[in-house]
């Protein structure tokens, strides 16, 4: 059948800039999240992100709650990844307190740690293709997440939140099949990687919507203090498991992962994505390696401290989380509650280099843009 | 580099500004500086050969009780050293240079240090608040903070 082209002549249209609210109940902004756009046609010529609508002020909680009781708090910043979250803050009151957490439970903490890092870039992989069109990888990854937070739930007791990481060792003990468990979850997990590789990353509609898409240049990406795939997406080899070693990462053997100009340029949405796609393989072996060395035995909770009262002084604390760098600077006065305790949110850093990055796209783009740096709002608003 | 060498390397440049060293026992040392003098050396840890703090990990601000302050963490990704620096600013009217052209992430951070605690920072290109909303009474983790009853006529529940 002939096809048929209507023509119309417009003469030359001129347009008025137009302001446009995106959100706060979009579903494609990834939670509440309003941003005012300024366009020119379909052309973004301004972005401002209006951030706050779940805003609950989580640092003057903790300046009411004793020591554990923040943990809970903090699993609900960014709540799909809330092993990673209670890691630092952990981390820093061990430190503050001169606490030496056993071997098993150091061994543990790595292999969960990255466990639902590849949960969280599973959902960032998955919901960026779902931006771009892409609906079967989401369903794919989304099954195999699920596995992944069946063992996190016979662990601890919950899907999302595990209140988990426990100053001085751990809530509970693993279960008897943890090791066997965990060897199958890296398995299907490497099945289905290569699979969405070929299925999304390498599709030419994907590639076509995401290359030269929110590129980023590195120095931009530095003086935004980006962390994370963001930063590393755009060619800086800046991992802080490798840069400054915290608990026992400096044992594993793993590479870090940086964008590349092999399809697209540096630091566009789509090396953002295969940086994501890469640190998952790097995850598998990161926990095969701890599978391997984990002690047999050993108790979780020997070294728990009668009461947790840190000594005055104050410490900033950070960890690689799958956002980015996490951080919590904690100052302790001596009592039995935080006197301040002020988050470095990933999320929210990263979204302030939002306006940056996406000028001179078209609308469309600008959700895929917003997709790529994968924010939480539970984080950015806190 | 080490922390005391760079603390050195400051205290030779700015000898009056840099007014004190905090060693801690436990936790991270840190160099107190004259808040009037921040943009200059916070200028001078970016640019200076040697250090290149060029990623600001951190800005808070702080309530300690008798006075407020503001805590800058800061790394090289060259160097892969760490440095903080803190300013004490008075009870009345705080205020200091803003750092937002050295490193732009300093904007967020800033607006929301003006948010939580109303410390002004001079030269900011847009010192509003960010995480309450625009019209919000009074500044939340401020130690003495008392929450406002109502907001637009809906009362807010303690």
């Amino acid at each position: 059948m002939e096809r048929k082209f209507i023509e119309y002549d417009f003469g030359r249209v001129d347009s008025e800039r137009m302001r446009l609210n995106v959100g706060p109940q979009h579903p494609s902004t990834h939670g509440v999240l309003r941003l005012e756009i300024e366009l020119e046609g379909e052309i973004v010529t301004d972005v401002i992100p209006h951030i706050g609508y779940l805003h609950r002020c989580f640092e003057k909680y903790c300046e009411q709650m004793q020591y554990p009781q923040v943990i809970p708090y903090i699993d609900r910043l960014d709540y799909i990844a809330s092993m990673n979250n209670e890691w630092p803050f952990v981390m820093g009151v061990e430190k503050m307190m001169n606490i030496q957490v056993p071997e098993r439970v150091e061994y543990i903490r790595v292999i969960f740690a990255e466990l639902n890092r590849i949960a969280n870039h599973q959902i960032a992989v998955a919901t960026f293709g779902m931006d771009a069109g892409a609906f079967t990888p989401f369903l794919y990854l989304f099954r195999d997440r699920e596995m992944i937070l069946n063992l996190f739930e016979h662990t601890s007791g919950a899907r999302l939140l595990y209140n988990y990481f426990w100053v001085g060792g751990l809530a509970h003990d693993v279960p008897p099949n943890f090791k066997d468990t965990a060897l199958n979850i890296i398995k299907t997990v490497r099945a289905t990687n290569e699979e969405v590789m070929r299925l999304l990353m390498g599709n030419k509609i994907f590639v076509e919507r995401t290359v030269k898409v929110g590129i980023l240049p590195a120095d931009v990406a530095i003086n935004f203090a980006c962390s994370g795939p963001v930063l590393r997406g755009s060619g800086v080899e800046w991992d802080l498991r490798k840069a400054q070693p915290y608990s026992i990462y400096d044992r594993f053997d793993f590479n870090v992962c940086v964008g590349s100009n092999e399809i697209g340029v540096i630091g566009d949405s789509w090396n953002r994505n295969i940086v994501r796609m890469n640190e998952m393989e790097q995850s598998c072996r990161i926990i095969e390696q701890a599978i391997a060395q984990m002690p047999n035995e050993g108790d979780v909770r020997e070294k728990f401290p009668k009461k947790v009262r840190p000594p005055k002084g104050e410490i900033y604390c950070s960890a690689e989380n799958p956002k980015g760098e996490l951080g919590f600077y904690l100052v302790a006065d001596g009592g039995n509650k935080p006197f301040r305790l002020k988050s470095r949110p990933t999320s929210f850093v990263n979204l302030a280099v939002l306006p940056e990055i996406c000028k001179g796209y078209m609308v469309a783009d600008l959700i895929l843009i917003l997709g790529s740096i994968d924010i939480v709002l539970g984080e950015v608003d806190r | 580099m080490l922390v005391q060498e760079i603390y050195d390397n400051l205290k030779e440049k700015f000898p009056e500004a840099v007014l004190e060293f905090i060693g801690t026992a436990t936790g991270d040392p840190s160099t107190v500086v004259d808040a009037g003098q921040i943009y200059n050396i916070c200028k001078y840890l970016r640019d200076q050969d040697g250090l290149e703090f060029d990623y600001l990990a951190l800005l808070s601000g702080m309530d300690y009780k008798d006075k407020f302050g503001t805590v800058y963490h800061l790394y090289s990704l060259k160097y892969k050293h760490r440095f903080v620096i803190k300013t004490y600013l008075p009870k009345e009217d705080p205020s200091l240079p803003s750092v937002e052209r050295i490193w732009k992430t300093a904007n967020w951070h800033e607006r929301e240090a003006y948010d939580m605690f109303g410390i002004k920072f001079e030269n900011h290109p847009n010192m509003i608040r960010i995480l309450c909303p625009y019209d919000w009474e009074g500044y939340p983790l401020r130690k003495d903070y008392v929450g406002q009853e109502t907001y637009h006529g809906v009362r807010i529940p303690v």
